[in-house]
């Protein structure tokens, strides 16, 4: 459902134009967008943007970690659209126990390094990646380093 | 390199027999600790004899958890930090982390230190284009190009030193304005500096422009299509050589960038002549910008109006008891900033900057991500080195003008 809030944006009513269950929320403050989308949603919400909304272009994905809240994790697509001049942030909220999402690889390429630097500083699955493997830290690595729960100082051995 | 452009001899003999290019294949380290990576890049390359078949970039060796100590340190601290991530361009990270932070606040900047602003990220954006060309030209062989090239940076880097006390980690621009105010003497050396800058542009054309070996080596190298480009994730310079006219400065102005005149140079050719060619051009524009913005520096305060966030005057915190107490506030425990988040886009030297800021409305960042140009260049190598010989490999990568601390963070 779209909140009464987002009525005159359109890409919020696109959004739910294309599926009214893939909108959970959102906000429009500091002049960006924001629109919440459930996880099972993504990858066709996604699609949809690149496709019917010319959001050509994805320019980062990233996660805030809400310890100890929950859902624990946000994760954070910027989308932007060059031909309308158009900024777009979506989220997604996952569970701390099983942070699992579909990788969104499949529309846009660029999502690959993006979602392996998540998987790797918060330890969040993405389904479906080609290549789901840790980018920043050494393989063999314990823990997830931009969790609030791990130590800025790391652990001592 | 398209199909057309690769030698007639290697296509002829790939199609004669391709079964027959078996034992040729091999795979070839090269780095993390080549020359030419600027940095510590390693890259994986399968040839087929001297083609390249396949490419894995091997990343992280320079990752230092920036993005981690973002949120043990107040706003105000954390401005040094940003100068790590990227060597070449330190005054364009200070300022979109300052942005981001200013934008969450609600701060208005007076337009004196915008001005400022303007003018010294646009010296950085020369510091780091020379830096570019000097390496570029000596990796592909023009070895005076590189002298010249590092006369200039070596000015650029002794104004920054005079105003900030660094030549390279700078951290002169502060969440709701600058440092310090510049030096005496510090305008007339940056005019002078910028008078002859132009002629020394001039200086690089005449070794490179019409070199026929620059030409030989360039021209027609390093084709990646625009639509792999935006899907894989490239800003910046390669995308204006391409022909998109995708300026961050342009399209959603920052810092008073509207108030100045000057072009955002493209080019269609879509190779590493013409990423060169953009990038000479952008330099003659900054000096343009430069320039502009020292004939019409506004006089003013040279930071916002917030007590509670921007520290007193020497003068008011030693005579003024409230001033006194805001300065030790400040200093000792930072400065709450508004519940919120925000994405601030700036262009750096090398493309899209952008600090995406969360707050909770605590004097620490909850959390700061840095989508760094050099990271989402980097993910098109495998695409960009595909199919072409192996002596274009440091022609292609080096037209991308990477920086490896910004990769990594």
């Amino acid at each position: 459902m779209i909140p009464d809030s987002l009525r005159e944006h359109d890409a919020a009513k696109a959004v739910d134009a294309f599926d009214r269950d893939a909108l959970t929320g959102g906000h429009f403050d500091l002049g960006e967008l924001t629109l919440e989308i459930a996880p099972a949603k993504i990858v066709s919400v996604c699609g949809f943007l690149k496709y019917d909304r010319k959001f050509v272009r994805l320019s980062s994905v990233t996660a805030v970690d809400r310890y100890p809240g929950e859902p624990r994790f946000e994760v954070v697509y910027h989308l932007h659209s060059i031909e309308r001049n158009e900024r777009l942030r979506l989220k997604s909220r996952l569970t701390g126990t099983d942070p699992v999402i579909e990788s969104v690889t499949s529309v846009w390429r660029s999502a690959n390094w993006y979602e392996r630097e998540v998987f790797d500083l918060f330890g969040i699955q993405f389904l479906n990646h080609p290549n789901l493997r840790r980018i920043m830290m050494p393989e063999d690595w314990e823990g997830h380093p931009l969790r609030k729960d791990y130590p800025v100082t790391g652990y001592r051995m | 390199m398209s199909e057309a452009e690769v030698p007639d001899q290697i296509t002829a003999t790939l199609e004669q027999d391709p079964s027959d290019t078996g034992p040729q294949r091999m795979i070839l380290n090269m780095g993390p600790q080549h020359p030419s990576t600027h940095g510590v890049l390693r890259l994986l390359i399968e040839l087929d004899g001297e083609i390249i078949t396949n490419c894995q970039p091997d990343i992280g060796y320079l990752h230092t958890g920036i993005e981690k100590e973002f949120e043990v340190k107040n706003y105000q601290q954390a401005v040094t930090l940003t100068d790590r991530v990227d060597y070449l361009a330190p005054l364009s990270n200070n300022l979109c982390y300052c942005l981001a932070a200013e934008k969450l606040l609600g701060l208005e900047i007076p337009p004196q230190a915008q001005w400022m602003r303007v003018m010294l990220t646009e010296l950085t954006r020369l510091n780091s284009h020379l830096v570019w060309l000097a390496t570029h030209a000596i990796d592909i062989g023009a070895m005076s190009v590189f002298l010249y090239c590092f006369r200039e940076r070596e000015d650029i880097l002794r104004i920054f030193e005079m105003f900030s006390g660094q030549r390279m980690m700078t951290s002169y621009f502060r969440i709701g304005g600058l440092a310090l105010e510049p030096p005496r003497g510090w305008y007339q050396r940056v005019k002078k500096f910028i008078d002859v800058f132009p002629s020394r542009v001039d200086e690089y054309e005449d070794l490179l422009t019409n070199n026929r070996i620059w030409i030989g080596r360039t021209r027609g190298i390093g084709f990646i299509s625009l639509e792999d480009m935006l899907d894989l994730g490239i800003t910046g310079p390669m995308l204006r050589a391409a022909g998109l006219k995708m300026d961050a400065r342009k399209d959603k102005p920052y810092c008073s960038y509207e108030k100045f005149d000057f072009e955002v140079p493209t080019r269609t050719e879509n190779d590493v002549y013409a990423r060169y060619q953009v990038r000479i051009e952008e330099m003659r524009q900054s000096a343009r910008i430069i320039t502009q913005a020292m004939e019409g520096m506004p006089s003013g305060p040279w930071k916002a109006e917030d007590q509670h966030v921007v520290l007193p005057d020497r003068e008011k915190m030693k005579t003024q008891m409230e001033a006194l107490i805001y300065h030790f506030k400040i200093v000792t425990e930072g400065f709450r900033v508004p519940e919120g988040e925000v994405y601030q886009v700036i262009e750096s030297p090398r493309g899209e900057l952008a600090y995406y800021m969360v707050s909770d409305g605590t004097t620490k960042p909850y959390r700061v991500h840095m989508r760094t140009p050099s990271f989402g260049n980097l993910q098109a190598v495998p695409k960009l080195v595909e199919g072409i010989l192996i002596a274009d490999v440091i022609a292609s990568i080096g037209s991308m003008d990477f920086v490896l601390g910004d990769t990594d963070r």
